[in-house]
């Protein structure tokens, strides 16, 4: 008895090992380029960090952030492309889904795809033409609101318009991926569901706001998290069609980070805008979970 | 609501005809509602119409008023500027950086999932948590940090500095561990009983029937590689180092005004990934579903 006792536990023992050995590269990979330069990031915001310098300077970078107006108002300007974007976004996305996902195998693939292109190609290809479409004197725009009898606009050099240009940008990229996962979604729903309140004659609205949508909530909680962690983020299209201007009018703090640390060579304010960065989207996701959650069931 | 009115009729249905949903009533609403669709559709695809026409403009007709809205005369002029520049070898970096990242994700993340989903070992829900909650923090936010300790290696501007980071991307060990959950455990005891070793298992029964989920992962990573624009910009330096985006990005601020060249290189950087995604798309619309739907 003891001896199989014994060898029961030298062969867990070698279980365990063979499974932190088959976890190990991924580990590795994950704690040196992720886990470490996240702590290493905290770290850093407590310094002066330049090409010069490396001293310890406690709160300071944090302080001077939150009396730098550029960077209030590139917080501002991150708020509010999340808060037009992302409504927008889970809307627009919604709608497509609910329109094709009973249609064919064939015309589902065909506007999923469609929807996505602008996120599956790269970024700067987007960008490159959008800076075309937009363009004060060539760009389409400005000739199709002549058509109406329009004045040219400078859309992405008016401070005015410039944000709201970015923001359309973005959306076109960002509604692909909720496409697919509201259509994927909506087909999981069993359709006696939707059967049996069409016999008790509810109306279409009824259908969506009673059945469709508490259904779909785990996936909206999901779309809405994952849409504002990347809404946050954005940057390519910010860097190529305005590089923050004008007048720090699309300035975002992602944007912020990069002209800091790379443009400037501050990493400790870059890297404290980064914690803070950090801080923010950590706590709407948290937000939006608990209140969206409350009535997700699995 | 219009977009509903597919789904139910858009008038209450007599009791004998509603379990026929696919049953087509072309009433008013629903006609609209899908035309405002192809409409959305059609605002959509005009990006790609305007991009692949431009590339072939010369530049007196790439911006003229009114918009000349097909090619009358189209030309190579473009292109011919356009590969002027090292076209190939920023192709070159962008596909060999994109499919190491591809080779080393899934390689690591199916080690990683297949054991989080089906070993039993001390710290295997903590390392699971790790990894999810790593998920949700913006990635940007460590590229201050990252981007110091390349510096520290002398690794900026090198396809180690490019390639490796990428690999440490902690979505593939979730979407492998969810998917490794659905392997029957009856497979891997009948294997040990036989005196199967890990490793062998693993190559030989594991692998094949995670292959649905790595197809995924493989095209998952290889289109977020190639359109890592931010990884790419601070990470590399030299022209002949900059990927296919990046080296495009430049031509940007070189040529203000030729359109057309810029449009020939809009088409070149994002033709692949269209192509990749056109002919995988099954596989692509199965890996962004994986992890979040549940079904």
């Amino acid at each position: 008895m003891n001896l199989t006792f014994f060898r029961n536990k030298q062969y867990i023992w070698r279980d365990w090992i063979a499974s932190y050995l088959f976890l190990l590269p991924a580990l590795a990979f994950f704690s040196i380029f992720v886990a470490y330069p996240m702590l290493k990031g905290i770290y850093i915001s407590f310094f002066s960090y330049t090409l010069r310098d490396f001293d310890f300077i406690g709160f300071d970078n944090y302080q001077h952030l939150f009396q730098d107006e550029t960077f209030g108002k590139s917080m501002w300007n991150t708020m509010l492309i999340v808060l037009i974007a992302v409504p927008v976004v889970v809307i627009f996305s919604l709608y497509v889904a609910m329109m094709i996902y009973q249609k064919s195998e064939g015309i589902r693939s065909l506007f999923r795809g469609i929807f996505y292109l602008p996120a599956v190609s790269s970024v700067v290809s987007i960008t490159v033409v959008w800076a075309s479409i937009y363009h004060t004197n060539y760009g389409i725009l400005n000739y199709l609101t002549s058509l109406f009898g329009m004045e040219p606009i400078n859309w992405l050099g008016d401070t005015r318009t410039a944000l709201l240009a970015i923001i359309a940008v973005l959306i076109t990229t960002s509604v692909g991926q909720p496409i697919i996962l509201y259509v994927a979604s909506l087909g999981n729903i069993p359709k006696s569901y939707i059967e049996a309140a069409q016999m008790d004659r509810a109306n279409s609205w009824q259908i969506f706001k009673n059945i469709l949508w508490p259904m779909l909530m785990p996936t909206n909680l999901y779309i809405i998290v994952i849409t504002t962690i990347n809404t946050f983020q954005v940057f390519a299209i910010i860097q190529l069609l305005t590089s923050g201007g004008p007048m720090y009018a699309t300035s975002t703090v992602m944007y912020g980070v990069y002209e800091q640390a790379f443009k400037l060579g501050n990493f400790g304010i870059a890297a404290a805008m980064g914690v803070i960065l950090a801080i923010v989207i950590g706590a709407i996701s948290f937000i939006q979970f608990k209140y969206l959650g409350s009535d997700v069931e699995y | 609501m219009m977009f509903f009115s597919k789904i139910t009729g858009s008038r209450p249905r007599p009791l004998s005809s509603g379990t026929n949903l696919r049953k087509k009533t072309p009433s008013i609403p629903s006609l609209l509602a899908n035309l405002l669709l192809i409409f959305l559709a059609l605002l959509f695809l005009f990006p790609f119409y305007w991009i692949v026409t431009g590339a072939f403009k010369v530049q007196n007709v790439a911006v003229a008023i009114p918009p000349q809205w097909f090619p009358e005369e189209p030309t190579l002029d473009n292109f011919r500027a356009l590969f002027k520049n090292p076209v190939w070898r920023w192709g070159f970096n962008s596909f060999f950086v994109a499919s190491s990242e591809m080779i080393g994700v899934c390689l690591t993340a199916s080690m990683a999932g297949y054991v989080l989903a089906k070993k039993m070992f001390p710290g295997r829900k903590f390392i699971f948590i790790l990894f999810v909650s790593a998920m949700a923090l913006p990635k940007q936010v460590i590229l201050v940090p990252l981007f110091t300790m390349l510096a520290d290696l002398n690794w900026i501007d090198t396809y180690k500095g490019l390639i490796l980071p990428a690999i440490g991307w902690p979505f593939g060990v979730f979407l492998m561990k969810q998917f490794a959950q659905t392997i029957p455990s009856e497979l891997m005891e009948a294997a040990k009983i036989d005196g199967c070793s890990e490793i062998r298992l693993f190559a030989t029964i594991i692998l094949p029937l995670l292959k649905p989920a790595l197809g995924a992962l493989a095209i998952f990573t290889f289109i977020n590689a190639w359109n890592d624009y931010f990884s790419q910009l601070i990470i590399t330096r030299s022209t002949p180092m900059m990927t296919l985006p990046l080296g495009l990005a430049t031509l940007q601020g070189e040529y203000t005004t030729p359109y057309g060249v810029l449009m020939a290189g809009a088409a070149l950087a994002s033709l692949p990934m269209i192509t990749i995604f056109l002919l995988f798309q099954k596989a692509f619309t199965q890996g962004i579903t994986m992890g979040a739907v549940k079904g």
